[in-house]
């Protein structure tokens, strides 16, 4: 479970960080969402990993983390894909706004004369 | 915690929301409207820092429970002098910044007051509350308007600039997660008075981890604060973004120095435990490389804009630099030294906008390929139709305070910049039994040669505008304008005059931060606004 979620979080963070790279806006908005993915995935995963336990308290029993996973980290990715959502929205339409009045999808480089 | 008074500490919050969400309402049907809302809140808003600032000078930190949760399960809210100091300095460079859109730029594009609104909603968020996760919040509201201001105007230049600026701040944004994410893990909460209590406790093979989710966390940070590899950004999107906003934008670089302030003082600062004063070499040197990268970037610009935006990495390379040394003095001067940045540059970014109006495009380069090849041309005198009056003498008026803002940033005497640098190097320089270490004469020397290289460009571009002006032209600027460049240099000037209770004011600011007791018991302690009924009811 750990080995499956770690590789998961480090191949999405390696080809985010790699598009982000990249010349162009549209890997590098890619790039953007697949790091914020490793992210969610990382916050998520602070809270501690179990299969099988319950969401909930059961009746009658004090709280304790060792038997239902931790609440909070789960509301903190929630927070986090909304913001990041948003943020990644507002992006990309300064990237369609950058297209329009450049005529070139480069970040900062400009296109090879024909 | 039942009196009005005790809800004062959440206004600074609420009142730019609502003026902003009114503003959405109303659109831009009734433009007096929105005008008069946002005159509202701004003034509101000085009005309630200053009442705060009062409030919190004090021993006693001021609490605001969101929900009446306590600390340990909500979100609180904290008012001390730090966070009341950064209120007053956001409170009047939003006034400032607001009245002089008033005379043309608020109808350079939609949407303008409701995203200044938010803007200063999110700085006021960032410096009151008391929980890390919400930082990273406001820290978005903040940057979401921010992204909003810095495209204020269109055009291709403020696009490709705000394209570069949102990327770089997005992948912040990933970074702040990350670390808060690693430090919940280990500490166990978010509430930052909460962490520095636990940060004792941390068991030694945890430490490590921890220490590395605070610098990711400080990267974050010193991405807002330009440290030197991380600041390429800054002087491109003040330069290309329209003045009211890049006088508001100014001081979003301080905010990474705020949280560098609270969150590392708090969590490596003073007494707690094996990993006290993590990273401050790093600050410090830091701070040396981008006084260093300041200074050749100032000398360097034809530039007015990116003039000002090379000095805004400089003052943010000195308070780096200052704060990395871990002292207390040091730190109140600092401090000093930040309020007096805070209104220089955010006077000068509006000054330079005026003061470049009367030229054409590229002049600045132009200038000086005219003293290499001497090819000087005639200006057809055309008018354009501009609001405002011309003020007799206004080039006197804009060269006096552009030559204010000089002294100001280049620390010569009699101004407040000269006091601050030397508040930070007097105790720095105090005769020691080990001898004056020579980190400090680095830093003594970086703070000396960047004031000069500032001054030297100053005097260059200064001679350039206002007494060799090829064009000639008097640009007309309307009182809306020079008023808030006048009361801000003002401010400066009663710093100057002031500086012995400002200090004061410092130093206790300063000696707080080092000795967070009196934070860490008062957020954990903060009494329920409603004494529960039946004990343990909830």
């Amino acid at each position: 479970m750990e080995l499956v979620l770690s590789l998961g979080i480090g191949i999405l963070a390696g080809s985010g960080v790699w598009l982000l790279l990249r010349p162009r806006t549209f890997q590098v908005i890619i790039g953007l969402a697949l790091l914020s993915y490793a992210v969610n995935l990382f916050i998520f995963s602070t809270g501690g990993l179990r299969t099988g336990a319950a969401a909930i308290l059961q009746a009658g029993e004090a709280g304790t983390l060792a038997r239902y996973a931790d609440p909070l980290p789960q509301a903190l990715v929630l927070t986090a894909i909304v913001i990041g959502f948003a943020t990644t929205a507002l992006l990309l339409v300064v990237l369609l706004a950058t297209r329009g009045l450049t005529r070139t999808d480069h970040v900062d480089g400009r296109e090879r004369e024909p | 915690m039942t009196g009005w008074m005790d809800h004062l500490i959440i206004a600074p919050v609420i009142l730019p929301m609502l003026a902003g969400i009114a503003m959405i309402l109303v659109r831009d049907r009734w433009r007096g409207a929105t005008v008069l809302l946002g005159l509202a809140s701004t003034v509101g808003l000085v009005v309630l820092a200053i009442m705060l600032m009062v409030l919190a000078d004090g021993p006693v930190v001021r609490v605001y429970r969101l929900g009446d949760w306590p600390a340990l399960f909500g979100i609180v809210l904290v008012l001390d002098r730090l966070s009341a100091l950064m209120l007053l300095l956001t409170s009047l460079l939003g006034l400032a910044a607001f009245v002089f859109s008033l005379a043309r730029w608020h109808r350079a594009g939609p949407h303008f007051h409701p995203l200044f609104q938010f803007q200063l909603m999110g700085l006021n968020g960032v410096f009151l509350t008391g929980d890390l996760f919400n930082l990273f919040v406001f820290f978005e509201v903040m940057l979401a308007a921010s992204y909003g201001l810095a495209l204020h105007g269109s055009g291709t230049a403020r696009v490709r600039a705000g394209l570069h600026y949102i990327v770089v701040n997005l992948v912040a944004s990933l970074l702040f997660l990350i670390g808060v994410s690693v430090i919940y893990g280990i500490g166990g909460t978010l509430n930052m008075a909460d962490l520095a209590n636990r940060m004792r406790d941390v068991a030694v093979e945890d430490r490590a981890l921890l220490e590395a989710g605070a610098a990711l966390l400080g990267v974050a940070f010193l991405i807002k604060a330009a440290m030197w590899p991380l600041g390429f950004w800054l002087p491109a999107t003040y330069a290309a973004a329209s003045a009211p906003a890049a006088a508001i934008l100014s001081i979003l670089s301080k905010v990474g120095i705020y949280a560098v302030l609270r969150v590392w003082l708090l969590l490596f600062g003073g007494d707690t435990g094996a990993s006290a004063g993590f990273g401050g070499t790093w600050l410090t040197i830091g701070g040396l490389l981008t006084i260093a990268f300041g200074t050749l970037a100032v000398l360097a610009t034809q530039n007015l804009s990116r003039f000002a935006g090379a000095s805004l990495m400089i003052s943010s390379g000195t308070l780096l630099a200052a704060i990395g040394t871990g002292q207390v003095a040091v730190t109140a001067g600092a401090l000093f030294y930040l309020a007096g940045s805070v209104l220089a540059i955010g006077s000068f970014f509006l000054l330079i906008e005026i003061v470049e109006r009367g030229r054409e495009v590229g002049a600045d380069v132009l200038a000086v390929t005219r003293e290499a090849f001497g090819t000087g041309e005639e200006e057809e005198p055309d008018e354009p139709d501009e609001v405002g009056i011309a003020i007799p003498g206004t080039v006197a008026i804009l060269g006096l305070a552009f030559m204010i803002c000089a002294l100001l940033l280049a620390g010569l005497p009699p101004l407040s910049g000269f006091l601050a640098k030397f508040a930070i190097l007097a105790p720095l320089l105090r005769p020691s039994a080990a001898g004056v270490p020579a980190m400090t004469w680095v830093l003594m020397a970086a703070l000396i040669l960047s004031g000069l290289a500032t001054l030297i460009a100053a005097v260059r571009a200064g001679i350039e505008l206002f007494w060799a002006s090829p064009t000639g032209r008097i640009p007309r600027i309307s009182l809306l304008e020079i008023v808030p460049i006048g009361v801000l240099l003002l401010l400066c000037a009663a710093l100057t005059a002031g500086a012995g209770p400002v200090m004061g004011y410092m130093q206790a600011t300063a000696d707080a931060l080092y000795a967070p007791q009196g934070y860490l018991a008062g957020v954990l302690a903060a009494p329920p606004a409603i004494p529960p009924a039946i004990p343990g009811g909830r």
